[in-house]
């Protein structure tokens, strides 16, 4: 048997190898950090402070919050009935319905837009019989939630599906034995069971809806108070008073942290 | 009275069975592994609908193909036991018990008392609070037993009830289990791959080979005909599984 002990110095490539991995991994590192760091090395924090107390900032962190906090309400409330009955029900036409609910995420957000606005506009599919009834939603607080509720639903779906696919269904089988309806089993094992992927997929969700930008300026528009988010306000402000704009920018990438120290957090506890 | 006449086509043959349980009453069935005897189970239970057939305890049809009858899982009022005994695990064990109670929407402080008195009988007075997934395989039994008892089922079906507990706790707990189903006085369908739980729990015992019944007798009178091959080597304890 060969006792010669394993010798490092023999493979020179393979410190080389190494070399050329941490070049690389350090080199994305500094192309995803630089950026955000420049946010905060671009202005002072009396200018900050400042620069949240003005009218337009506050008015679209408010608004920002107000409509994704709203969608997600809305994504978790017909986004769960969804996922759980892909998961558990095979039925004709089911990869249809997954193809269709993933659709968003690949679908540019420019297009959603003019989707929206294509049915939803006073002159659209539904919004022409929606303006016989004398609403309007294009243009209005309910446009930012609906283009919202377009393009963040994907992720909490996706999510909320494999969540309770992960559920084993010997444990609905052994509620509805003790007399739990399928409503029943749903409220009392499958969510709380599915928890952690759920609270995660609402809040990547949310994350998403707050971020929206595109489908957002189509369809309602970019005005302040109503529609304009903080998304929209960067693109506003910055042609006029930078820095509100990093401002904002910096409130998002805050947010943006605490949004994947939640996700990793809650779903670190139920590994 | 529990009687089952189902046919249900399964994947590799045609399950086809004729049962009956008095009250009070235990009946075992063994078998090689895939022989159907956790679908009689589940079709007694509602978890599987037979392809024709009539499903009857106490009197009240739970199942019958003629006339388009299939009462749900939930109104059954079954005890289900299953081979890992499926407690919840984001529940307590007070919470795993009081569960089908809740589901009847039993007023609280009844629910109380009835989980304290099942938990008391089951010695678990001292884990009511515990999480079940910090219990041991005897523990887990106990709670899962308790949970189905609680519900005061016109049945109790026990699917391999000691496969998940430590072979040295196995005989107290075949004792406890004993004393359990002669108190609740109700139809019983125990599934083993056990002689010893054939011996000491069962009144009649059922051989099931391809989903049907070939023998059929007191655990003894079965295990004394060795004519089949299954009984032959279940009663020497040469073979307790086959893969």
């Amino acid at each position: 048997m060969d006792s010669t002990p394993f010798n490092r110095a023999a493979r020179p490539w393979e410190a080389v190898l190494s070399l050329l991995v941490f070049c690389l991994i350090a080199g994305f590192l500094l192309f995803v950090t630089i950026p955000v760091a420049s946010l905060f090395l671009r202005i002072t924090p009396e200018a900050f402070f400042w620069s949240l107390q003005q009218p337009v900032v506050l008015d679209a962190l408010r608004l920002s919050l107000l409509t994704a906090s709203a969608s997600t309400a809305i994504v978790v409330l017909l986004g769960t009935p969804l996922s759980y009955v892909n998961a558990r029900v095979r039925y004709r036409g089911r990869a249809i319905v997954d193809t269709l609910t993933d659709l968003p995420i690949v679908l540019p957000p420019a297009v959603a837009g003019i989707a929206l606005l294509m049915a939803f506009g006073r002159r659209g599919v539904v919004g022409e019989f929606l303006d016989g009834f004398g609403i309007t939603v294009a243009f209005t607080t309910v446009a930012v939630i609906l283009a919202q509720v377009f393009v963040a639903s994907p992720f909490y779906i996706r999510q909320a599906r494999a969540s309770f696919e992960a559920v084993d269904p010997l444990y609905e089988d052994a509620a509805r034995t003790l007399g739990a309806s399928r409503l029943a089993v749903l409220l009392r094992v499958s969510i709380p069971l599915a928890r952690s992927g759920l609270v995660s997929g609402a809040i990547l969700s949310f994350a998403r809806a707050l971020g929206e930008f595109g489908a957002t300026i189509m369809f309602a528009g970019n005005l302040q108070g109503r529609t304009q988010t903080m998304p929209l306000a960067i693109y506003t402000t910055m042609q006029g008073n930078l820095d509100e704009a990093i401002s904002i920018a910096i409130v998002l990438v805050v947010i943006s942290f605490a949004v994947i120290l939640t996700v990793k957090h809650t779903t670190r506890r139920s590994a | 009275m529990l009687t089952i006449h189902a046919a249900k086509q399964l994947r590799d043959f045609e399950l086809d069975v004729s049962l009956s349980v008095g009250p009070g009453e235990t009946l075992v069935l063994i078998g090689e592994n895939g022989a159907g005897k956790s679908t009689v189970l589940n079709l007694a239970s509602g978890l599987l609908v037979p392809d024709h057939g009539e499903i009857a305890l106490a009197g009240r049809v739970l199942y019958s193909d003629r006339l388009r009858l299939d009462v749900p899982v939930e109104d059954r009022n079954i005890g289900h036991l299953f081979q890992s005994y499926a407690l919840f695990p984001h529940l307590s064990v007070f919470e795993n018990v009081a569960f089908g109670l809740r589901c009847r929407k039993v007023p609280a402080g009844e629910i109380a008392a009835r989980v304290a008195g099942e938990l008391e009988r089951m010695h678990l007075s001292d884990l009511a609070g515990v999480n079940v997934g910090r219990l041991s395989g005897g523990q887990r039994q106990r709670v899962a037993l308790a949970r189905a008892l609680a519900v005061k089922p016109g049945l109790l079906l026990l699917d391999e009830p000691l496969a998940a507990v430590d072979v040295r706790a196995q005989g107290e707990m075949r004792r406890e289990l004993r004393e359990t189903i002669r108190a609740a006085d109700i139809p019983c369908i125990l599934v083993t791959h056990a002689l010893r739980d054939a011996l000491e729990l069962g009144d009649r015992t059922c051989v099931m080979e391809e989903g049907r019944v070939v023998l059929e007798g007191t655990p003894e009178e079965v295990l004394a005909s060795g004519e089949n091959e299954f009984i032959a080597e279940f009663s020497c304890g040469c073979r307790r599984y086959r893969e």
